[in-house]
């Protein structure tokens, strides 16, 4: 008989800071630019240079540790993590071992609307290593690698979360609030793709009621949310496959084939994990006020899920729609700068999430590039509001307007697309169509109400579809009753 | 003795060291006698010392940022064994 496990799951999420400069010197932090041109002695690790912590970052670390809830230390400071690999050129990292900026935080998520607390440990700052080029096609058939510095000293914030996650679904969730939250509070670019944001899994296995943790695997090189997950549902499926044969989980580190669709053991390093941290002789501790954690508090923007809050609750959306408009802060200003301008938050929450996030997706465009602005969404919906243009030219507007940024007007004017709303002349129009199809009328009058379709369609042909359909059908409704 | 041949060899892996066995018999000893010496110190009653971080009283020591110019290329790969590229070549890892 098979004995139910549970799955375990702890994330270590790398997030790359937004700030202009590398964390211990004055190199840029820009993305691209060729090999070796962000480099100094400093972040070459050159004899003899001093390292000086960018003001920055630390304001970020600490704006990440209130968005989260942590505590923010009063003392903290910066330690050497040494081993020996060519993307690191002082042959240690500076990061944060025993007295990182913030501790014991904590994020809500939410699967299929079951609302869950995950832990964060803690919070830590610290600077991102170089990037490797691999001569050969793969990783293990190239002779050397070539070393670019560009991205050594890149500032990191490295936010460990407590093993609190119990399925792939909820781990997935987590790094989805994690980054919206980055994003709203604008310390991080967060895109996966291009390794602003990184995710590392440490996970395991263990027989259902019992507290002990399992052996845990960490897996990496999971560039998506949707790789993400599908690593940690193969990597439960393959320690549960171990363990019912009886097997032991070995700790290691595996890697995500993304083409493959399996982790791989990466070799277990023969003295795993001992990195010698000692407090850097470089760079002195940092005492915190207070205060300043105070001002940084109130500076921060309205979060994604006082938001979501906000948006069911004042302004009547359902969870669901406030979720998908709050994921992503760009898209939620969008939409409540809208509203200021067209107070029917309802409406304007269809039109941002039909039309205007199929369009972004389809032609992969931001928010914040679109031609599309607040401004002309509201004006466009006034025009359909007031019954100058129908639900269906309103579309072709928007469609046009996303393409070209030309306004509602402008774009009604060129098209002419004029709904006809009034009660006079389309009160001739209905009678002559209703002259004109006696057999229509005998059987609307035979009780087969289908037949006003066809009579609403006459209507629509005649007036090049300008007519306004609710009128239309009010005026036919009225003038068959009085048959 | 704390320290024993296999700690030093461990050590010297890390720090990518190749010993003779004389030399690991000579740092066995010297690292224990450091050890001993740290014991002495561990006899001061430091019950209301604050640990220290750092040996000068300095904190907060930060940079504004705002970015310079950076090495030229050519002098930044000047100290490489190899390059090609314009990047330092290294010997495959793995
Ligand atoms: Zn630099």
């Amino acid at each position: 008989m098979s004995v139910e496990f549970e799955v375990v799951i702890g994330l270590e999420v790398h997030a790359e800071l937004k700030t202009k400069t590398k964390i211990f010197c004055s190199c840029p932090t820009e993305f691209g630019g060729e090999e070796n041109t962000h480099v100094c002695p400093v972040c070459l690790g050159l004899p003899g240079t001093l390292p000086v912590l960018n003001e920055r970052v630390l304001e970020f670390a600490v704006r990440a540790g209130v968005a989260v809830d942590c505590e923010i230390a009063n003392f903290s400071k910066f330690d050497r993590k040494n081993y020996f690999y060519p993307d690191l050129p002082k042959a240690y990292q500076i990061s944060q071992y025993d007295l990182p900026i913030c501790k014991e935080g904590k994020l809500e998520i939410a699967v299929d609307g079951e609302k869950k607390i995950i832990g964060i440990t803690r919070i830590h700052m610290e600077e991102d290593a170089g990037k490797l080029l691999h001569s050969g096609n793969t990783i293990t058939s190239s002779h050397y690698s070539l070393a670019d510095y560009n991205r050594t000293g890149v500032p990191l914030i490295e936010i460990v979360s407590e093993p609190d996650m119990r399925s792939p679904e909820e781990a997935r969730a987590y790094m989805e609030k994690l980054k919206t939250i980055l994003e709203y509070i604008d310390v991080s670019d967060v895109k996966m793709e291009q390794g602003s944001l990184r995710c590392d899994a440490n996970i395991s296995l263990r027989p259902v009621g019992t507290s002990k943790l399992g052996t845990k695997a960490e897996i990496k090189n999971m560039n998506s949310f949707k790789a993400l997950q599908k690593a940690l549902e193969y990597e439960i499926e393959r320690q549960q496959e171990v363990l019912e044969e009886g097997g032991t989980i070995v700790q290691e580190t595996r890697t995500w084939d993304e083409e493959k669709g399996i982790t791989v053991s990466m070799r277990s390093k023969e003295e795993a994990n001992d990195y010698r941290y000692f407090p850097d002789p470089d760079l002195v501790p940092i005492i915190i006020e207070p205060d300043w954690v105070e001002e940084i508090k109130n500076s921060l923007p309205e979060l994604p899920d006082a938001k979501r809050k906000r948006l069911v609750e004042k302004l009547g959306l359902s969870e669901y729609d406030a979720g998908i408009i709050t994921e992503s802060r760009a898209l939620a200003e969008f939409f409540d700068k809208t509203v200021t301008l067209f107070n029917e938050p309802k409406t304007v929450a269809n039109w941002i999430m039909g039309d205007f996030m199929r369009l972004l997706n389809v032609e992969s465009i931001e928010v914040k590039d679109s031609k599309v602005t607040p401004e002309k969404m509201a004006a466009l919906l006034e025009n359909q509001a007031d019954g100058k243009i129908s639900g269906k030219m309103a579309k072709t507007v928007f469609e046009e307007m996303f393409v070209t940024g030309k306004t509602a007007d402008e774009i009604i004017k060129e098209k002419g697309l004029v709904q006809i709303s009034d009660e006079g002349s389309l009160g001739e129009i209905v009678d002559n169509i209703i002259e004109a199809n006696p057999k229509s009328i005998a059987d609307y009058q035979d009780g087969k109400k289908k037949a006003i379709g066809f009579l609403v369609g006459q209507i629509m042909k005649e007036t090049k579809g300008q007519a306004n359909p609710g009128v239309v059908n009010k005026l036919l409704q009225e003038k068959l009753s009085q048959l | 003795m704390k320290i024993t041949a296999k700690d030093v060899e461990h050590v010297a892996v890390l720090a990518r060291l190749e010993l003779s066995e004389e030399a690991k018999e000579k740092y066995t000893q010297s690292l224990n006698d450091i050890l001993e010496y740290m014991e002495v110190l561990n006899g001061v009653d430091t019950k209301n010392v604050e640990p220290t971080a750092h040996v000068l009283s300095l904190k907060n020591v930060f940079r504004e940022d705002e970015s310079q110019q950076c090495l030229d290329k050519k002098l930044a790969l000047s100290n490489a064994p190899e390059e090609e590229n314009g990047c330092f070549k290294v010997p495959r890892i793995i």
